[in-house]
């Protein structure tokens, strides 16, 4: 298994309601997974956790066979430098390096970057003419492209993707997903993916809905 | 991973160079104000350390003779066969054509040791094998040799030696004096043989100096130049505090990314911290450059200033010394640290998951505003504390120190006041929007809005002190320097010759006579005045008892100065340790040294042995009176002095002393104007998103820039407006605690309006010209730039 997640649990203050009750679920290689549910329901608390950006209250996750649970913050960093990806809603590239710095990024961070990897991945996402540009030079879905790249540039056994085409029209939308989703199956890496879109969800192969941080509702997609 | 890291947060200042520049100017700027004053003071120190290293008899007795006339080779041996461990020292001066040179003759076999101190030990020109074994050796600075041109001495350079003083052997002294019998004075060795005779009669024992009189009575000028440098410092890293801030804020996001990525906390902390360390030491060594520079263009100033006030030696010239190298990129790395550890304990503290709010540093800087109120009404309080019970120029500069950053905490938060009234009673609709949107932009402001605060108070501050200075100081001379010429006689007999022809010439002579002494310690001098209108009419009394003048003439009691009230606790009607009353206290600025006025009746039976050779002339034409005087008695250049050439000298002085001040205000006022440009133009570019939909509405880009050159001014106003008040509490406290502390007197405090006018003109002027190069920049944005802004909002 990739991702398990067992009786996890997440609450903010002492006191205050929890925001997960006992979630659990496994990912296995290369499996794609949406994360759904209404505002509110912890989705991107939990995609947070599983990056380890933030402490559990109960429960535990394993990523790649190890607890990350009892991580310091160095040991939770290494993880997510060498483990998983990440792809914000906001896109999140560092503004003052060019595309090209910014697709080898992730990948130098863990020492994994493979020119020719990086190039075919600059070509899958159909940006190879803008590598020296600046990201404030790029649309919307450019730049969620270029996250994407990044994220896929390190070969992650997990892909962690928070609203990616939340900021970006359908069309636009349904291209990065297809792109995601064609990059991460080149890769054989795992993606779950948070979303408020049943039609973009209707694309991954599972489909986990929160309500009130529990989970109402796990199978294959409707 | 580290070069990784490094590489993406340098990337920033890549693509911000502006921001860079500002970083490192205002560092480098802070540095050189900081290391340029320490410069100055450290080259001063070394002028006195060489200067003190032989042969002045500081910190040694001496003696004279009881008549007044010179000493000669025979007095010398006399002295030598009852016992007496003395040793001649021969002092004149050489000169040649436009320049002269101070010649030191000195005996280096009899050369007290406690004489020899400093460099001139190290290089021991004095030991066995040393150079005055040599036959007609003189030690020069190397800029004095062509005043030996045409002699027959053996010229040994030495840079350390300050310039237009030689030292030499006392036979070639003579000889290069022409002098072959006379000796100036002779130092008397601290140990003597037990059993020595008293001194015989004709000769009179002179105690020491304290070692450190030059020492001590420029120290006070010292620190303040080391005060103003700080401040100069300061207000250089509210720059740095700034632009530091400022690019924290705009790479949170960045930071973010990092860490997101897998870039351990530890590690994102410490390559920020090596990415100032760096920085720092760029800035530091450009600054320290800039320092030398500057220090190169004001030491003659200060030289000549210090020379005029104390007569301090001080060489005019600038050498690279490792002190200051050290200390300025010591404080360049110090104030980094200082301005960045707020940005890295907020980076620290700073939650993983944060989203960059677009409030987010507004709200910020609300609290940090009303935290930056209570740390000042903190800091007011210590300063009240302070004032009602501190002693001693730490406890002045303590003061001074609550007092401004007090005041520099206090201004967002009275800004944000005075700005919320203006939006209260605003009319229209675009005035509403204008004050609302300063409001947003003070906290991105008000750290360079500080800076100009403090280098406005700071101008005002000094600016009153030095001008206070010299009007007192000149209303004095003109008290003190009532006579219109000085005569000094070489002997008595000199001096009754010239008495006599004045008495024929019917000018009214007061003599001036004194002598050395000690209260409570410390060296003292006692004068005996005739009573006479002069005195009466002038002297510039701050207390005494009624009938002052009278009674001092019946011989009832002293007159003492400023320094030894203040210094014993004496006020009229107390009485001295030489049992005379305190009659009244005048003011003596320009002495360090406690001194005493009696009548010339009682001086004259407390010391009979006393004549005097200084006396004070009384005439309607000096010039006319001068000529004849210098006719008839063939007199030496320095014998007579006109007072209105001493005044004219005093005034030079401290035109000086202004150039000094004036320099370093505007140097002050410019690193303010620059923190203002640096803030502006780091603000611009965040500024977009607010102007945009002002923009769209109907607004022109012209009229948002007219508004920002405004809005700049406006906030230059209301700071300026407070700095005044600041200013003149920082010129009472210098001239009311931290005078009295350094110099034994209080001087008093003189407003000068006009001056004050057209500081707040400048300064207002520097906000103007701060603000409108980012104002072009945005009148001149191209229209798609402004409409990213929408097309970024989805």
């Amino acid at each position: 298994m990739v991702l398990k997640i067992t009786q996890l649990a997440k609450r903010y203050d002492p006191g205050a309601m929890d925001v997960l009750k006992a979630v659990s679920l496994e990912m296995a290689a290369g499996e794609t997974l949406a994360l759904t549910g209404e505002s509110g329901s912890g989705k991107s608390t939990l995609l947070h956790l599983v990056a380890g950006l933030d402490r559990v209250s109960g429960g535990s996750i394993e990523v790649d066979g190890a607890d990350i649970t009892r991580y310091s913050d160095a040991q939770s960093a290494e993880m997510r430098r060498r483990v998983v990806g990440l792809i914000f809603q906001q896109f999140n590239l560092i503004p003052s390096l060019t595309v090209e710095s910014n697709i080898a990024f992730h990948a130098r961070l863990a020492q994994r970057h493979d020119p020719e990897w990086a190039a075919h991945l600059s070509h899958t996402i159909g940006l190879e003419d803008h590598l020296d540009k600046y990201p404030e030079a790029l649309s919307g879905g450019q730049q969620q492209r270029v996250a994407i790249a990044r994220a896929l540039a390190a070969r992650p056994k997990l892909l962690l993707a928070d609203e990616p085409t939340g900021n970006l029209d359908e069309t636009t939308a349904d291209a990065v997903l297809k792109l995601m989703l064609e990059s991460a199956a080149e890769a054989g890496t795992a993606l779950l993916m948070v979303t408020h879109s049943p039609r973009q969800a209707g694309r991954m192969q599972r489909c986990l809905t929160l309500s009130h941080g529990v989970v109402q509702a796990s199978g294959a997609p409707p | 991973m580290t070069r990784l890291g490094l590489a993406a947060l340098l990337s920033h200042w890549r693509r911000n160079p502006w921001q860079f520049a500002t970083l490192i100017a205002g560092l480098a700027l802070a540095t050189a104000l900081w290391s340029g004053v320490q410069a100055i003071n450290a080259e001063a120190r070394a002028s006195y350390d060489t200067a003190a290293d032989v042969v002045s008899g500081s910190g040694l007795q001496q003696i004279r003779r009881a008549d007044g006339l010179p000493l000669s080779i025979a007095d010398y041996v006399a002295l030598r066969r009852e016992g007496w461990q003395v040793s001649p020292v021969l002092e004149g001066s050489l000169a040649r054509g436009d320049s002269s040179l101070r010649i030191l003759g000195v005996e280096p076999l009899t050369l007290p040791q406690a004489a020899v101190t400093g460099e001139a030990a190290v290089q021991s020109p004095f030991a066995d094998d040393g150079i005055f074994n040599k036959p007609d050796v003189v030690i020069v600075h190397p800029e004095d040799v062509a005043v030996f041109e045409g002699q027959s001495v053996t010229l040994q350079t030495d840079a350390a030696r300050p310039r237009g003083t030689a030292l030499a052997d006392i036979a070639t002294a003579a000889r290069l004096l022409q002098s072959s019998d006379n000796i100036t004075r002779l130092l008397v060795a601290p140990d003597q043989p037990l059993g020595l005779a008293s001194l015989p009669p004709e000769y009179s024992l002179l105690q020491a100096a304290p070692r450190n009189d030059v020492a001590r009575l420029t120290e006070s000028y010292h620190l303040n130049l080391t005060a103003f440098g700080l401040l100069s410092f300061a207000v250089g890293i509210f720059i740095v505090y700034g632009a530091v801030g400022l690019a924290f804020e705009q790479r949170r996001g960045v930071f973010r990314t990092l860490r997101a990525l897998g870039l351990p906390l530890r590690n994102l902390m410490g390559l920020l911290a090596v990415e100032l360390g760096v920085f720092a030491l760029i800035a530091g060594a450009v600054g320290v450059t800039l320092g030398c520079l500057l220090a190169a263009a004001l030491l003659p100033d200060v030289a000549a200033t210090l020379r005029g006030l104390y007569g301090a030696e001080i060489t005019g010239q600038l050498q690279l010394r490792p002190v200051w190298w050290l200390s300025g990129l010591g404080m360049a790395l110090a104030g980094t640290g200082i301005a960045a550890a707020a940005a890295l304990i907020k980076l620290a503290r700073l939650p993983l998951l944060s989203f960059n709010h677009p409030r987010a540093m507004s709200m910020h800087a609300a609290g940090v505003g009303r935290w930056m109120a209570a740390v000042a009404l903190g800091l007011f309080v210590i300063g009240a504390a302070i004032a009602m019970t501190g002693q001693g120029l730490f406890a002045g500069f303590a003061l001074l120190a609550c007092l401004l950053i007090g005041a520099a905490f206090c201004l967002p938060l009275l800004l944000s006041g005075a700005l919320h009234l203006a939006q209260r009673f605003h009319r229209g609709t675009l005035a509403e929007w204008f004050w609302a949107d300063s409001r947003q932009q003070l906290p991105g402001l008000s750290m360079a809005l500080m800076a100009l605060l403090l280098a406005m108070a700071a101008n005002i501050g000094v600016s009153t002190m030095v001008s206070s200075f010299r009007l007192t100081f000149t209303g004095y001379l003109d008290q003190r320097l009532a006579s219109e010429l000085y005569l000094t006689t070489e002997s008595q007999a000199e001096a009754e010759d010239i008495l006599a022809f004045l008495k024929r010439e019917g000018v009214t002579v007061l003599p001036i006579i004194w002598q050395e002494l000690r209260i409570g310690g410390l060296p003292a001098e006692i004068y005996g005045i005739r009573n006479h209108a002069t005195y009466r009419e002038n002297w510039p009394l701050l207390a005494s008892v009624p009938d002052v003048w009278d009674r001092v003439a019946a011989g009832e009691g002293a007159l003492i100065n400023e320094q030894l009230s203040r210094r014993n606790d004496l006020q009229p009607g107390d009485r001295l340790e030489t049992g005379d009353m305190v009659l009244g206290v005048y003011s003596d600025y320009g002495n360090s040294a406690g001194q005493l006025v009696i009548s010339d009746g009682l001086f004259a039976q407390r010391y009979p042995d006393v004549s005097a050779l200084r006396f004070g002339l009384r005439a309607a034409n000096p010039q006319e009176l001068a000529a004849r005087l210098d006719a008839q008695f063939d007199l030496e250049a320095d014998a007579l002095i006109n007072q209105a050439e001493l005044k004219a000298f005093s005034l030079a002085v401290f035109e000086r002393t202004f150039s000094v001040t004036a320099a370093l205000n505007i140097l002050t006022l410019s690193v303010a104007g620059l923190a203002l440009l640096i803030g502006l133009l780091t603000l611009a570019t965040l500024r977009l998103p607010q102007l945009a939909p002002v923009w769209a509405l109907g607004l022109t880009r012209r009229h948002l820039a007219a508004l920002e050159l405004l809005r700049a001014v406006c906030l230059a106003s209301v700071t300026c407006a407070l700095a005044v008040p600041v200013g003149l509490l920082l010129a009472w406290v210098l001239l009311a605690v931290v005078n009295v502390e350094a110099f034994g007197w209080r001087l008093p405090m003189f407003l000068f309006p006009l001056d004050y006018i057209k500081l707040g003109a400048l300064t207002l002027l520097a906000a103007f010209l701060a603000a409108l190069w980012p104002a072009l920049r945005l009148a001149r944005t191209p229209p798609d730039q402004l409409l990213r802004v929408f097309s970024n909002e989805r």
